[in-house]
Parts: C-alpha cells; structure tokens; sequence
C-alpha cells in the first residue's frame, strides 16, 4: 500500500487530537480511503498496527459503516436519497433515470469504472428534496426530468461549470453569483 | 411571508443564516457581536452558567426533549475523571435538516455555544460528531475552529483566561444509530456503534472512555450561547412554559413550500404550518397524514380525533390542524416532535409504500445487536415489502404488529421503538388500507412509487 506524504501528514496530524489513539480510527480510515477509494485486508493491518490494534478491530468497521468500502465506487459516484421525504417528492423516479443514463444500476459500478450509484438512506437535506449528491456535492430538487439534465451535463463533463445547477455548497460561497440567486428565491417564501 | 395573518417565524438561532450579506467566516460572525458571549461566560463561575441553563428551560432539540439544564446537572464531578463534551451532529433522523444549515452557514454560533458549554461543565475536551455526508461541512467547521483557535476562542488559554478547551470535529460514517448517543460514544471511541445499555451508562456518569460526558445536539448548543445573553428567565418567557425558546421545523413532502422554519415553541399549530407557511398542499390533493417529528414518531391521520387532558387538568379536543407545534402538543396528540421534521403526505400516497420504505430505513439501519430489532425490522421490510409487490395477504396486518410489538421495549436503546412507533401506527391507523392491500395490490396510478 502506498500513500502520498500528504496523507501520511494528514495522518499524524489527526491522531494525537484524540486522548486515545484507536479514537482517530474512523478519520485515519476516511483520509486514506479519499485516496484509495477503498480498504482492503493489507490497509487494515496498516490501520492497526499504526494505532496498536488488531485488524480485526479495523475490519469490523468496514463491514459495519454504510460509507466505508472493501471495493471502490466509480470515479465519480452518484448517491440519490431513497428515504421517505424525498420518495414522496420522487426519487425513485430519479435514481432510475440515472440509472439509465448512466449506465449502471444502483450499488454496482459501471464496468469502465467511469460511474457508480448508490441509492442511499437520508441525506439529511428533506425540505428540497429528491436530494442527488454528485461526489462530494450536493443537487437539490432534482426530480426525474431534471435527473436527466444533470446526467447529461455529467457526460459531457460540464456540470461544474452548469448555471442551471448550483449545488447547495456552492451556494454558500460568498463570491459566488448563485449565493444571491438562492437567498433572494429563499426569500421570496 | 405568505398569507397576512400566517405565523411570523422568529429567527435566534437561524438570524443570519440566509442572510446574503453574511457568510460562514469569523469576520462576518465577529461584526455580530460573535464570542461577546464566550468572554461573558469566561468572568462568571461554571456553575452559574449552568444555573442560567436550567432556568432557561431549554429542552434538548436532538429528539427526546430532555431538559439540558438538568442534564448538565447529573454529571458525575466527584470521581474526579475528566469530563467530555460532545456536539451530535449526526442529524440523521429522516426528515431532519436544521443542523446542517447552523453548521454550514453559521457555524461560529455552534462553536461559541459550544465553547461556553464546555466551560460550565468544565469539560477538558471538546468533540463535535458530523455525520460523513457533509464533507463540505466537516471542512467548514475544521476552518472555523482554525479562525477560532487562532484568535484565542478555543484552544489553550481560551481568551487570556486559565481555561483550556481543545475542539475536535470527528466524522461518522453513514450509520444512523451514531445519533444515539451512547451509540455515538462507541463510534467516537473508533468502536462498532453498537449503544450502551443504561444503567449503568449514562453518558453523564459513565461516557466517553468511561468519563463523565455530556452529549448535546447543534441546536441546543446554539441555544446555551443565547441563554446567556438573555439570561434564563428571559429566555423561558419564549415560547410557552416547559417548552422554551424557539425551535427549526423542518417541514418536508408534499407541501408547496417545504423548508426549515424557526418560530418560538408553541407559536403556531400543524395546519398553520402546512397550509399557511408552507403555502399549502399541491393544487387539488387533500391531506392524509402527518409524521410531525422525524420517521420514527407516530403518525398522525388527517381525519383523527385527539381528545384528552393537558397535565394542568385542561381538556383539549383537536384535530390535525390544531395540534400546536411545541414539544408537548404533538406528545399529547400521541406522537412526538421529535427533532423537529415534519413529513406531510397527501391523499395520493399509498401508506403501505411509505410503510414499506420506513421499515427498509429501519432494516437497513439496525445496529444488529439485540436481535428483536435486528430480526424484526428486517421482517417488517421483507413482508410491506412483500406486500407492495402484488403479493399481500389478509393476514399481514396483524403479523406487522404483532412483530412490532414485540421489538418495543426489548432492546438496549431506543432504536427499537423508533422502528416499532411507526408500524404499530400506521397498521393501526390505516387498517383499512393494509386489509386492502390483499386485494388490490397494485399501487394507484397517481401514486408516487415509495419502494
């Protein structure tokens, strides 16, 4: 297993914040799958031994928490909210249009690796939902009809630069044109 | 706002919060008069802060409602161990998205709040637990608490003074029983999440490496930092007696305007809420039913009676519409508030879809550790599922209680009633429509597809 410098710094930063070492576990396993996009039985052992605990004590963590993984998701990764509030709102209708354009079905990865979709309990974002998360981005009210949209601008490599779609982080960045484009909708309630 | 004699939302926690003029750095939160309160608090005693807490009234917004004052008030201080506060910031009950905008647009509020907390409980560490899907959030805070740290707000020696308080922000992993609290400790002690049994583990006695903790959620915190610029009894003359201060509603399905509202606790009823807030129902549904505190409160049918009598001995008699939105108004229509979210659904809704959707949550999100509710939500999923799929049968109604029933009351935390509340209601409430299942299985065509 090999990890950049970075990593490694990022590392030894983030364990001695915790009274107890094998308390920095679930941020060493986070910053490590950012790089490798999975943890395998060798990255485990690293884990371990890099914080006095068994393998075991890192594997049990893998298998349990929904987000960490044994295999990674494609390069971009696609998680649309399946729980109530946004089903009510449609996003069974969502996931399956991405699923269509993209490609691939839910929980699994398209096979040049390119995409992977995740239909996954809430996110936490109810009021605008359905809620589509594209990497580490989230997509507010996309329906079906709009699903298809952003599959498309995905495809063709332009949905950063979309003036149609601002995801709710972007959003809150103070340069950013869309911040007053969302307040001033969010006022008009 | 909408309609003239709609409610007025009264804004403490969420004043700036969409504010475009305001964003989540220091300089912004600083030209609002930010961390007078920390320095405040640093000149009285620990003790006198906690006593402004439990003045206040404030009930913890996390869910459960349990008054933080007093909760403070049951950390062990004898044994001598350190003390250990925690934010939760987990947010993870569906329906619920209030902490996200305190912590992506306001999250110097929390920190504050935060750091005056610590100081009345003299914690020796500070820990705030996000759960993993807000990265940006996670990033947010970690450059806020950098702000912070710089100009002494947290950290050694917070504003010239002998106390010392390091802030640490851990992120979850996607799992839903890290809202429960000793759940959460488990997880931050890089554990399996699987929650402690109380007694003997109350967090306050026996938490964070078997140290005294206190476990608050966002909104609680954010609220301390205000109790002290008003003081506690100023405070509890928001809202109504035993239910103080304002509260975020997340209002959520099919409304025309959902959103997060924050108004004073008792301020408006549930169908002020829905039909003059959030603008009403879509144009030509009626209403059916209302989850008024996340996925896992009782629902509440649009048709249903609650009559009964307040603790003062008053009688009340209410439909849907009069429920007022407090903490005790929807406990006395038999449901919760919960943590705040308000899941509407209109006459379009097929019930046992969305009762099959909650129970996959439920299934999915079992720890696995007591087997009633490792078993009995996966049963519940497979037989609403089952259901949905054109394969009901007469007798379902009853086996979904019954499994229910039995998870309730069987399980080391309260997991196991937040899957249960939501079967044994909706089964009971909406028999009919379960007892029909068996014979017209297929879903309506205008009803939206749940599972």
């Amino acid at each position: 297993m090999k990890l950049t410098k970075e990593t490694l710094r990022k590392i030894d930063d983030v364990i001695p914040r915790y009274p107890d070492k094998r308390s920095a576990v679930l941020m060493v396993i986070h910053l490590i799958q950012d790089e490798l996009g999975s943890i395998s039985d060798e990255t485990c052992e690293w884990i371990a031994e890099k914080l006095d605990l068994q393998p075991i004590n890192v594997k049990e963590l893998i298998t349990f928490y929904p987000m960490l993984r044994e295999t990674p998701w494609g390069k971009t990764h696609v998680r649309v909210c399946r729980t109530l509030p946004c089903a009510l709102r449609g996003s069974y209708a969502t996931c399956q249009k991405l699923e269509k354009k993209l490609g691939v079905k839910e929980g699994h990865v398209r096979e040049d690796g390119e995409y992977s979709i995740e239909f996954m309990e809430c996110l936490a974002d109810c009021g605008e939902g359905p809620v589509v998360m594209v990497g580490e981005e989230t997509f507010e009210n996309i329906d079906e009809k709009k699903a298809e949209k952003l599959a498309d601008q995905m495809l063709k490599g332009k949905l950063e630069k979309s003036a149609e779609f601002v995801s709710y982080e972007q959003g809150l960045l103070s340069d950013s044109p869309k911040k007053a484009k969302k307040s001033s909708s969010k006022a008009k309630k | 706002m909408t309609a003239k004699n709609s409610p007025k939302e009264r804004r403490i926690i969420l004043k700036h919060a969409d504010d475009p003029n305001y964003s989540n750095r220091l300089g912004c939160y600083l030209r609002e008069g930010g961390y007078e309160m920390l320095s405040k608090a640093l000149k009285m005693k620990p003790e006198e802060i906690g006593a402004e807490v439990l003045k206040s009234g404030v009930r913890g917004r996390g869910g459960a409602g349990f008054p933080a004052g007093m909760k403070w008030k049951f950390l062990d201080r004898k044994s001598g161990k350190p003390i250990y506060l925690i934010c939760n910031a987990d947010e993870s009950e569906p329906g619920t998205f209030k902490d996200r905008q305190i912590m992506y647009k306001d999250p110097h509020q929390l920190i504050e709040g935060m750091m005056i907390a610590a100081y009345a409980i003299q914690a020796k560490q500070a820990f705030i637990y996000i759960r993993a899907e807000f990265f940006e959030g996670a990033r947010i805070l970690e450059r806020a608490i950098a702000e912070a740290k710089e100009k002494g707000f947290c950290g050694e020696k917070i504003l010239g003074s002998d106390y010392s308080c390091d802030l640490v922000v851990h992120r979850g992993a996607g799992a839903y029983i890290c809202g429960e609290e000793t759940g959460l400790i488990e997880s931050l002690e890089g554990k399996r999440p699987n929650p402690r049994i109380k007694p003997p583990f109350f967090p306050a006695v026996l938490g964070l490496y078997q140290c005294p903790t206190i476990v608050n959620n966002v909104e609680t915190l954010c609220n301390v930092k205000h109790i002290l610029e008003m003081g506690g009894d100023e405070f509890a003359k928001i809202g109504k007696p035993n239910n103080t201060g304002t509260r975020i509603w997340c209002v959520s399905g099919q409304v025309k305007k959902p959103g997060y509202y924050e108004f004073e606790c008792g301020a408006l009823t549930l169908g002020e809420m829905i039909f003059d807030v959030c603008g009403g129902l879509l144009p030509g549904r009626s209403l059916k039913a209302v989850i008024p505190g996340g996925s896992s409160a009782k629902i509440l049918r649009a048709d249903e009676r609650f009559v009964g009598k307040h603790k003062d001995g008053t009688d009340f008699d209410w439909g849907i519409e009069d429920v007022p939105l407090d903490f005790d108004g929807p406990m006395a229509a038999g449901s919760m508030s919960g943590s705040g979210g308000i899941i509407v659904m209109d006459d379009t809704v097929d019930i046992v879809e969305a009762m099959a959707n909650i129970n996959a949550f439920y299934a999915h999100e079992s720890c696995g550790q007591c087997t009633p509710c490792r078993e009995g939500c996966l049963w519940m999923k497979k037989i609403t599922t089952r259901m949905c799929d054109g394969d009901a049968r007469e007798e379902d109604p009853e086996m979904l209680l019954s499994i229910a029933n039995q998870i309730e009351g069987r399980t080391i935390c309260a997991f196991g009633e937040a899957a249960a509340w939501p079967t044994q209601s909706f089964v009971t409430k909406f028999r009919d429509e379960f007892v029909k299942k068996a014979k017209h299985s297929k879903r309506s065509k205008n009803s939206l597809q749940l599972i």
